[in-house]
């Protein structure tokens, strides 16, 4: 691993404008996430324990995690990432 | 009818020596393949028991004649083991990661508890991440230079070229050659449960059957003998390389048998090496390949399945199908835009089958009678018991078509009005399959109309294109709602038209619609006429003396009556700029309740690949049956202008007077001085860098810039001295066909030729021709083209023209081919995904790849240019104007 940082460091991660906000959801959340979509958590799109944001809020491999995203001509869209090892 | 069953599941192994010897119904030791009276020899690579291969045949093995024998496989014992080439890079790999003294896997015990624990929960949630793991566990295998268990040291192992592999310990300058007994040693040693850290599954996997001791043979179905003309046989190339394969085992048995020295054995042993190696591939890197007598390289086992014309490319993914047909395009500007020309001995081939019922039986019957020669005929007849009539045998058609009834089926020729799907390669989007009305006509090519040459990218400098007859109702009802040309005035990529005016359409649009345009009674009746409009003209412009009427007011005709429409065209540029209503040259276009009130229709306003067009507002507001009317008719009335006018190019358009061309040599002239004073300053040493450059580029770029100037100047003396309603000119205003800097290249001078962006300098040591001094830095020594097309070039300046246009050429070809291998890549991964009935994207697996279609649901064919609504034309729908 290409030397830990700080958490602290890893904090600023999240205050930059371009990163944008994440949450670890809930067990009960990501159940009912996976029900609305029926599917498994594996057909989520990965997000690696490893990434700097995941790391930042602490994500853990398992975890479903819920980013909300601006976007120019969508305004808003809440998009889901299942956090895997590595 | 054999059983139904269902596949659970396939699964990849290596095949074993036992299931080699299994499956094999003999095992072949005869080189010589057939007996003296041509029969198949027993034990060789032909035997019977291989499979039937000639009708009539019986197969001793199965039972079934050629059509159900399915072929069964035989097998070689091998004399000495022989290394598997497409599995070397695993060998090598496990040679590496494993103990070649104990055969354990080179990691730490309690590593491998910790690895093995681990794995185990990565396979069944994360199989990507497993293998991933994997590979990191045999990297971490093959650094070890201590065995963990044994404590022996290790050697490094290296692969030499195709399947030797030599072995050097650190301490000893020595090279040991494994050869593949010892391989095979290595490997049997591995235990299972290390494998399976590796990712193989023991299984279906051990690694020693990476090592052939066994070899199979294939049936014969797969590699038929051919019988040419003569009545001599020559074998497929895998049969060959078979005989080569049992021709050498057998001899290397028997010298082994007999004792033979070690040198004598170890060579043949290469070469029955060498003979599995091109039989399974025939291209690997470091040997010869194995050649046919003539010369031509044997085609093997790899070479079958690798390739454009390989069996995944060329037989899997793409096949050659029925029902289709090929020729050359050429234009047709009196067919609709949804219409494509089919030449009669076409459409005598390819069918159409159509159902008897009650109410076409004596339309059927008419094209049974006609029968498979006579356009609109039919070819085959399908009675309602499956029995297929082919109409070329049959003597008395009348009797057939007699007996047709409900329930039969006549495959019938193709007409007009059918649909068809046509096709031109590059596929590179969903334009280039579009479904066209046929048209049957007389000739031999495929005629379409020119508006839908951009979406082929077509043109008729030889080009061919494809047909497809969809057979089935569903695709007929398919290709006519979703594929017909007119679906696909609006491009999916942005939105805009991409079918519009090009070229002469341009052209004469303009020519009618310019003010000075004004048309007699029978001018403008047989303009209609052209359009196939039966209509009542509106009142004339002008009445008195003479009944005149306005281009403007024939367009007005094909326009929705409560079209409004504003803006610019393309001639508004330069001195013609109007940026509003208050327009003296006619260049600012204003349609208010279907009337084109002002401005010329150009490319701007009726072009293909325009944004907010006319054309773009007609199909989108009125839908693409209007837009699609509008060009078949108005279209079609252009060129009829421009054939009554006599538009054309001819050399006097861009021939410019003598006094012209004295003052473009004059300023061309002073732009050489000013070069030479330029290469002075640079001698001298006086010259000012431009910043980040070196001298000498500083140099260039200051010449260029001073010659492009020159040039820039010349064109605009040339151009402005052109007859402004000379042909040239007008189809560069318009937008019809060239711009200023072709009518410059033309009248005035070809300016400065580059390669790569630089004047042209190589060739000769300080020159790049020899008619020129060295080290010789003026314009004209490096490829400044001093003359114009019409005037016509000297020796050296068509060299350097023609270098400059060689450069171009080779950009093409790189750029086609680096993109066509993108495209395929792309399409290969994304082809399968699908937005599903919650809007999300998802695999064939259904797993999440977008939450939402592109994150914003957005249709980017109805959001043209990436704008979603544009508030100012619904307000000029709305109002009429603004
Ligand atoms: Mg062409
Ligand atoms: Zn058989
Ligand atoms: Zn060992
Ligand atoms: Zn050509």
């Amino acid at each position: 691993m290409p030397g830990k940082r700080s958490l602290q460091d890893l904090s600023k991660v999240l205050e930059h404008e371009l990163v944008p906000k994440h949450e670890v959801l809930s067990v009960e959340e990501g159940l009912e996430i996976l029900r609305r979509y029926g599917i498994k958590p594996e057909q989520l799109p990965w997000l690696r324990a490893s990434d700097p944001v995941a790391r930042a809020i602490g994500a853990k491999p398992g975890d479903i995690v819920r980013i909300y995203r601006r976007s120019p001509t969508a305004g808003e869209i809440v998009v889901y990432r299942y956090v895997v090892p590595g | 009818m054999s059983e139904e069953k269902i596949v659970s599941g396939i699964k990849f192994g290596i095949l074993s020596p036992d299931e080699i010897r299994k499956m094999s119904v003999v095992q072949v030791t005869s080189p010589e393949t057939y007996e003296e009276d041509g029969t198949p020899r027993a034990h060789s690579v032909m035997d019977y028991r291989l499979g039937a291969i000639e009708p009539g045949q019986v197969c001793p093995v199965c039972g079934n004649t050629i059509k159900g024998c399915p072929g069964h496989f035989g097998h070689i014992e091998l004399a000495v083991p022989i290394i598997n080439v497409l599995f070397v890079k695993h060998i090598h790999e496990l040679l590496k990661a494993t103990c070649p003294k104990c055969g354990r896997l080179k990691i730490s015990p309690q590593a491998f508890e910790r690895y093995r624990k681990y794995l185990a929960k990565l396979k069944d949630r994360y199989p990507y991440l497993a293998r991933l793991f994997t590979e990191y566990i045999k990297r971490q295998a093959m650094k070890a230079t201590v065995c963990p268990y044994c404590g022996a040291k290790q050697p490094k192992i290296k692969l030499e070229k195709p399947t030797t592999f030599i072995e050097q310990y650190p301490d000893s300058k020595d090279t040991i050659r494994l050869n593949a007994r010892e391989v095979r040693k290595r490997l049997e040693a591995i235990p299972n449960e290390d494998l399976e850290l590796l990712g193989y599954d023991p299984r279906d996997a051990r690694p020693e059957w990476m090592v052939f001791t066994a070899f199979p043979v294939p049936p014969t179905s797969i590699r038929p003998s051919i019988l040419i003309e003569t009545g001599i046989r020559s074998e497929d190339d895998l049969t060959h390389k078979l005989v080569d394969i049992v021709r050498t085992n057998e001899r290397l048995r028997e010298h082994i048998a007999s004792g033979a020295p070690e040198i004598i054995i170890d060579d043949l042993w290469e070469l029955l090496q060498y003979h599995v190696t091109t039989y399974l591939d025939n291209e690997v890197p470091g040997i010869p390949p194995a050649k046919h007598r003539s010369g031509r390289p044997l085609k093997t086992l790899a070479q079958r399945l690798r390739g454009k014309e390989g069996r995944f490319r060329g037989n899997l993914s793409g096949k050659r199908v029925d029902y289709s047909a090929r020729t050359v395009i050429s234009p047709d500007p009196y067919l609709s835009i949804n219409e494509v020309g089919v030449p009669i001995d076409v459409a005598k081939i390819l069918t159409v089958p159509e159902r008897v019922n009650e109410w076409n039986i004596d339309e059927l019957r008419r094209y049974v009678i006609n029968g498979p020669f006579k356009w609109p005929g039919a070819n085959y007849v399908v009675t309602p018991d499956g029995r297929r009539i082919d109409l070329r045998y049959v003597r008395d058609r009348k009797s057939v078509a007699e007996s047709l009834a409900p329930g039969y089926i006549v495959e019938r020729h193709l007409k007009d009005g059918d649909i068809v799907l046509f096709n031109r390669q590059p596929s590179l989007h969903r334009m280039s399959m579009m479904g066209h009305v046929v048209k049957v006509l007389p000739g031999r090519t495929f005629r379409l109309h020119l508006s839908v040459c951009p979406p082929y990218n077509a043109d008729f400098d030889g080009d061919e294109m494809n047909l497809h007859v969809p057979q089935t109702e569903d695709a007929r009802a398919e290709a006519r709602t979703l594929l017909k040309v007119q679906n696909h005035i609006l491009t999916p990529r942005y939105g805009g038209v991409i079918i519009g005016a090009i070229q002469d359409y341009i052209s004469g649009a303009y020519v009618l619609t310019i003010k000075s345009t004004l048309l007699e009674k029978e001018e403008v009746i047989e303009l209609l006429a052209a359009a196939g409009v039966v209509k009542e003209p509106p009142e004339p412009a002008i009445l008195s003396p003479r009944k005149l009427w306005t281009g403007k007011q024939i367009v007005s005709m094909f326009l929705p009556e409560d079209f409004n429409f504003h803006g610019k065209a393309n001639i508004s540029s330069g001195p013609l700029r109007c940026d509003d209503i208050n327009c003296f040259w006619d260049s600012y276009v204003v349609v208010r309740q279907g009337k084109l009130l002002l401005g010329v229709l150009d490319k701007k306003t009726i072009g293909a690949e325009q944004q907010d067009s006319v054309l773009y507002w007609l199909a989108k507001e009125y839908g693409v049956e209007v837009a699609a009317a509008f060009m078949d008719k108005l279209f079609r009335l252009f060129i009829r202008v421009l054939e009554r006018k006599g538009f054309t190019l001819r050399l006097d358009d861009v021939a410019v007077s003598e006094d012209v061309q004295t003052q473009i040599l004059n300023l061309l002239s002073e732009a050489f001085e000013k070069v030479r004073n330029l290469v002075e300053q640079y001698s001298r040493g006086t010259l000012e860098v431009v910043p980040g450059r070196s001298l000498e580029e500083s140099l260039e770029i200051r010449i260029l810039e001073v010659l492009a100037e020159a040039r820039d100047k010349a064109g605009e003396v040339a151009v402005s001295s052109l007859n402004p309603f000379n042909y040239a000119f007008i189809m560069a205003r318009t937008g019809a066909r060239g711009n200023v800097l072709n009518l410059t290249q033309m009248a005035a001078t070809l300016g400065q030729m580059t390669v790569r962006g630089e004047r042209i300098w190589r060739g000769y040591m300080g020159r790049p021709l020899p008619h020129f001094k060295r080290d010789d830095l003026g314009a004209i020594a490096r490829g400044f083209v001093v003359n114009s097309f019409f005037r016509g070039l000297s020796v050296t300046e068509m060299f350097m023209h023609a270098a400059g246009g060689r450069e171009g050429l080779v950009d093409t070809a790189v750029r086609t081919s680096q993109s066509g291998y993108m495209q395929r890549r792309l399409v290969n991964a994304l082809m399968d995904l699908y937005i599903a009935y919650d809007n999300t994207v998802r695999d064939s697996s259904g797993s999440i790849i977008q939450f939402a279609y592109g994150e914003d649901m957005a249709d980017p064919s109805k959001a043209p240019h990436g704008k979603i609504v544009n508030v100012e034309r619904i307000v000029e729908r709305v109002l009429g104007e603004i």
